[in-house]
């Protein structure tokens, strides 16, 4: 029997999770996992595309930004429940989300990473000048916090981490669920070669678009956690300095793996917290260590962390193998 | 009428400013299919050099022109080198990915060295000259005639001299060019010293009329990419023409459409190009 399973292993992590806010008795420390693991399930809808699908979305802070709008502007201009808002906000990046896949999709590749890069852009600059609707520079003040199922509120930071956390844990499941299912294979398939992919007879464009639209999904609900956690946002949320933000969480912790993504994002957001003195200047940090690791670890930390384990693994069989053929010839 | 002149002669001045900075990005789209996001930093660069060489050693400013060249060609070489040369192998994702990473630290590094403040450039060619009637300031004009210039040495470079050629050959052919002989190590390594060279002179010739500051590459590199989507990814050609259509159609509709969303015609632009056809227009027939 071993106890140091994987199982064992998450089902600790999540006891741990659960238990953080009795554990860690600092309103702050709540605030920042909090927040990293609404960023996270951003992460995680990048990841999709394109750790897994191989498309580089760069318009996925803009997504984030319809969907922290959406919120925002439902309850705060039209006075609308939360819940049903929150439902509402995703499923209006899904619908924005599907018309600019249907055309970005056609592109591939270079074009593909442009056009997102410009559609982002689009997004952040409407958000920025159309005052009448977005209140531009000034930003949407007062969006309320999350409503109450029944008896249970949310009003303290405690209260605010456990639906986070919930929703995170929802999207992993869901996340892989994708990945090991026939729809996961297929979208890799596309990654691989979408030529290949054809000709086995995959319909691309369903499935490119299928995982475009999810992923807009994740981002349009951490968009609208974090309007809701935040309670106040500008329109620098839908900016590229953000993209690449999620970029980065994503690519050191490991693009194209399952568990890369909330890695990545926990271990810089919590970095980038305690070099608050480096705030501005963080990117002469982690801009080279971006370069590095694409260089040098092209899936991160987790991918390293799987090829280390899978060498440990093969050199632990041919131990046996060779302890196998000894005792052969002794006998 | 003259309002329609005066737009003319200003997209006639951002046009070559934008085909300047989309040259550099085509000529190394057209040898390694990277397209360099770290393009707009090396434009931001430039600028900063010139500007500091002017302030700091009170250089004038053809001289301070010319060591920001130097300064960020060599940085150019420096990054096929250690960067992109090592990604020759790599899936095409990672070369966005670490481009990205360079156009952050060179940002950073930026406002670190200069600070986050805007900065004018003060040029020795601020006289405003009258011409029919029509009032524009010499720095304007110097831009146009200098980028024309550069333009015309660049394609004599390409097509008349033997170094040129090689560039060429490369961007037809990666294997046909190492079978007769070309070092593409070096050929490389030339065209982001180029690419890095006219980035420098396009910021340098362009500061003077807007500002130096670390985000002043990011609506530019954008700019350029849409420039090299319409004009065909890697046509030199293409790049020029896109870029003067790109000045124009901004100049013309920050006057009869609106100021404020000036910038988001270049995006509107590119949105529609690529809805119509996906490869971009003028796409030499790849795959």
């Amino acid at each position: 029997m071993r106890i140091l399973t994987k199982r064992n292993g998450i089902i600790a992590l999540i006891i741990f999770a659960f238990s953080f806010p009795y554990i860690a008795q600092n309103d702050y420390y709540l605030h920042m996992l909090t927040l990293s693991f609404i960023w996270a399930i951003a992460v995680y809808g990048i990841n999709l595309l394109s750790g897994y699908t191989g498309y580089l979305s760069l318009a996925h802070a803009g997504f984030f930004a319809i969907g922290a709008y959406s919120l925002g502007l439902l309850t705060v201009k039209a006075e609308m429940n939360f819940w049903l808002a929150l439902i509402c906000a995703c499923l209006i990046t899904c619908a924005i989300g599907f018309l600019i896949g249907l055309i970005a999709l056609r592109t591939k590749e270079h074009f593909f990473a442009i056009y997102t890069l410009c559609v982002g852009y689009i997004i952040y600059l409407v958000i920025d000048k159309w005052e009448g609707l977005t209140e531009g520079v000034r930003g949407l003040i007062g969006i309320p916090a999350p409503g109450n199922i029944g008896p249970i509120t949310f009003d303290t930071a405690a209260s605010q981490y456990y639906l986070v956390l919930i929703f995170l844990l929802a999207v992993i499941l869901i996340m892989y669920r994708i990945i090991r299912s026939l729809t996961g294979r297929t979208y890799m398939a596309i990654r691989n070669s979408e030529d290949l992919a054809q000709t086995i007879g995959i319909s691309t464009m369903k499935n490119k678009l299928t995982a475009f639209v999810l992923s807009t999904f994740f981002a349009g609900l951490a968009g609208a956690l974090y309007a809701s956690f935040i309670r106040f946002i500008g329109p620098d949320i839908g900016s590229t300095a953000i993209m690449f933000d999620l970029l980065m969480y994503l690519l050191v912790g490991g693009i194209g793996t399952l568990s890369g993504p909330l890695v990545g994002t926990l271990l810089l957001v919590i970095l980038s917290q305690n070099l608050q003195f480096l705030q501005e200047y963080r990117m002469l940090i982690f801009g080279p260590l971006l370069t590095v690791i694409i260089i040098f670890y092209p899936r991160g930390i987790a991918g390293a962390f799987y090829d280390w384990q899978r060498k440990r693994k093969d050199n632990e069989l041919s131990g046996v193998r060779g302890e196998l053929h000894i005792k052969a010839e002794e006998g | 009428m003259e309002i329609l002149v005066q737009q003319l002669f200003n997209g006639l001045t951002i046009g070559s400013v934008y085909s300047l900075v989309a040259l550099g990005l085509t000529l190394v789209y057209g040898i390694l299919h990277i397209p360099n996001f770290a393009h707009g930093a090396l434009y931001m660069l430039g600028g900063y050099i010139t500007l500091s060489m002017m302030t700091l050693y009170g250089v004038n400013y053809w001289m301070a022109m010319f060591v920001s060249i130097i300064v960020v060609g060599l940085l150019g070489v420096l990054l096929e080198r250690f960067v992109f040369r090592l990604l020759r192998e790599a899936p095409p994702l990672h070369d966005k990915i670490a481009a990205i990473g360079i156009l952050l630290f060179l940002e950073a590094f930026a406002q670190f060295v200069w600070g986050a403040d805007f900065h004018t450039m003060t040029s020795p060619y601020g006289q405003v000259v009258n011409i029919l009637g029509l009032t524009f300031t010499l720095q304007r004009l110097l831009i146009i005639v200098s980028a024309i210039a550069v333009m015309v040495l660049l394609y004599l470079f390409l097509k008349k001299t033997y170094a040129g050629s090689t560039i060429i050959a490369m961007s037809q052919s990666r294997e046909g060019a190492s079978l007769v002989g070309i070092n593409i190590n070096k050929v490389a390594m030339l065209t982001f010293m180029i690419s890095g060279g006219l980035a420098a002179i396009a910021s340098s010739l362009a500061s003077p009329i807007n500002l130096v500051f670390p985000g002043m590459g990011h609506l530019v590199i954008l700019k350029a990419f849409v420039i090299i989507i319409l004009g065909g990814m890697g046509s030199i050609p293409g790049a020029i023409v896109g870029g003067y259509i790109l000045g124009f159609s901004e100049s013309l509709g920050a006057t009869y459409i609106s100021n404020d969303y000036k910038d988001i015609i270049a995006f509107i632009l590119l949105v529609i190009i690529l809805t119509v056809k996906p490869t971009g227009l003028f796409a030499k027939g790849e795959r």
